[in-house]
């Protein structure tokens, strides 16, 4: 009981400092999962999208593959990234191992299917509902799909926000790719991990805390966004 | 909706741009390292030092010595530095690295719970210690993890003649782990583990636990650095590399290690020898 009290003291404690170090850390964190799950968010909606209509031979493979990959553990992806990226690897000439753009890849990696998944459901229930609708107006298929995609916008921001949660909460991928390098890859997850390893585990659960109030504070924000936009299409 | 997607696009590739381009400035090298010189806080000392004398960063990926050698074999850092000389020798012997230096040691320690249910504690007998916890099967608490630490452990075990995993019972935790971790899990456990002394002292979750044995000669922990390959990886930034390898058998650098204390103990000893081992 004394450590979650302790935890909580730290962590208000580094949030009043205002902390130069935690602010680099906070900033580098946000930037490295927001920038991964836009990626993810520009692969996975088409991908999903086209998933949901079109259909070819292979297709429910890819679902399942999808499906599947929603599930993939970030030690195995970060894996495939350091070996794709190392300089014994095929792309080893780049130099991009250890950097914040590797860690960017690695999250893409991990949050695109969660994107596609969720995304692929949303828009296959509306194109069974709707969809037919659209085709026997005349409208093609591609227009169809962006027209459900507005309209199963509020789905979608659901699926967004999952690979928001997915990128910020993970540790295992950025480790390996990253390296956990004081000042250029330490991010607010990477740090908790080091943090427990010395034992300080107060402040690492304070981290933690901080964590968690900024993703609470995004998807507040989400939130705010889906209400006002809901008010808005009622007048 | 997608001019909304340019703009974001747009962002991030000039966040990305800007990112790399403010590390670009200073030049740096990228050291893998071990967890105990990370966590003990011996770098977070040493490296400013460095830094200030020769305006090269240095980026340290702080893993069990097993995964910073295999880093160097793969050509993703430029200096190696860790603690398990035969691996190092071997290292080198294959030709992923050269100018081997010896910079520093410190000990291990057997790390256990107050009660001391096997009777391990007092005594310099590390051999001795190991077997006493294997007669009583006391919880050992091992970090299984091809680190330095890892392979001392198992040396030990050797010479006491057990097979800690063939023996079963259940008292032997391979936790696979850094050597936190495994300190935080002999915490809770009230096991016996076996710890480097840095991240010992520096380890903030001691809970019931305190060195039960200490001061053998056979707990003598050497850390060697070594430059990785150009011949291997022509990437490999020989120069700022070997710098930094120069300035830590330097006096300077040595000196610098001596001075790193935690509550007036030091922990690292420096050993430099002129010329390479």
């Amino acid at each position: 009981m004394p450590d979650l009290v302790n935890a909580l003291i730290d962590a208000w404690q580094l949030v009043l400092s205002g902390d130069q170090t935690l602010i680099a850390i906070v900033s580098l964190s946000l930037s490295i999962s927001l920038t991964a799950v836009l990626f993810a968010t520009v692969l996975g909606l088409p991908l999903g999208a086209a998933l949901a209509v079109l259909r070819f031979p292979g297709r429910n493979a890819a679902v399942v593959l999808v499906n599947a990959l929603m599930g993939l553990p970030p030690v195995v992806a970060g894996l495939f990234v350091y070996l794709l990226l190392s300089r014994s690897g095929p792309l080893g000439g780049l130099g991009l191992l250890f950097t914040p753009t590797a860690m960017i890849i690695a999250q893409t990696v991990l949050v695109t299917p969660i994107v596609a998944g969720v995304a692929r459901q949303a828009i296959e229930d509306l194109w069974r509902d709707y969809g037919e609708l659209y085709l026997l107006d005349g409208v093609g298929r591609l227009r169809t799909v962006g027209s459900l995609l507005w309209l199963g916008r509020f789905s979608l921001l659901t699926a967004v926000l999952a690979g928001v949660g997915r990128a910020a909460a993970e540790v295992g991928a950025i480790l390996i790719v990253g390296g956990n390098i004081a000042g250029v890859t330490r991010t607010m997850t990477t740090a908790i991990a080091l943090e427990t390893s010395r034992g300080d585990l107060a402040l690492a659960l304070g981290l933690g805390i901080i964590l968690l109030a900024l993703v609470l504070a995004i998807n507040a924000t989400a939130q705010l966004f889906r209400n006002s936009a809901r008010s808005a299409a009622a007048i | 909706m997608s001019g909304s997607v340019r703009a974001f696009a747009a962002g991030c590739l000039l966040l990305l741009t800007t990112g790399s381009g403010a590390l670009a400035q200073q030049p740096f090298i990228n050291v893998a390292s071990t967890t105990s010189t990370e966590e003990s806080g011996l770098f977070g000392h040493l490296l400013p030092v460095f830094t200030k004398a020769t305006g090269i960063e240095v980026r340290v990926v702080a893993v069990g010595t097993g995964q910073a050698l295999k880093i160097g074999e793969r050509g993703d850092c430029d200096v190696v530095f860790v603690h398990d000389r035969p691996a190092e020798l071997a290292f080198v012997e294959n030709g992923f690295g050269i100018d081997r230096h010896e910079v520093m040691y410190n000990d291990f320690v057997l790390i256990g719970p107050k009660a001391d249910p096997a009777g391990a504690d007092g005594g310099r007998d590390i051999v001795a210690a190991f077997r006493k916890i294997a007669t009583a099967e006391a919880p050992f608490v091992a970090r299984g993890d091809d680190s330095g630490t890892s392979k001392a452990e198992l040396r030990y075990w050797k010479e006491a003649g057990v097979d800690p995993r063939a023996t079963g019972g259940g008292w032997y935790r391979d936790t696979g782990s850094g050597m936190g971790p495994t300190l935080n899990t002999a915490a809770a456990m009230d096991g016996y583990a076996l710890s480097d002394r840095g991240t010992w002292l520096s380890f903030k979750n001691k809970q019931s636990l305190k060195i039960v044995v200490a001061g053998d000669r056979r707990l003598f922990n050497q850390y060697g650095v070594m430059l990785v390959n150009p011949a291997k990886h022509p990437e490999v930034k020989q120069q700022l590399g070997q710098k930094f390898i120069d300035w830590l058998v330097s006096p300077a650098g040595q000196q610098t290690i001596a001075d790193y204390k935690i509550n007036g103990e030091q922990l690292f000893f420096p050993d430099a020898k002129t010329g390479p081992s």
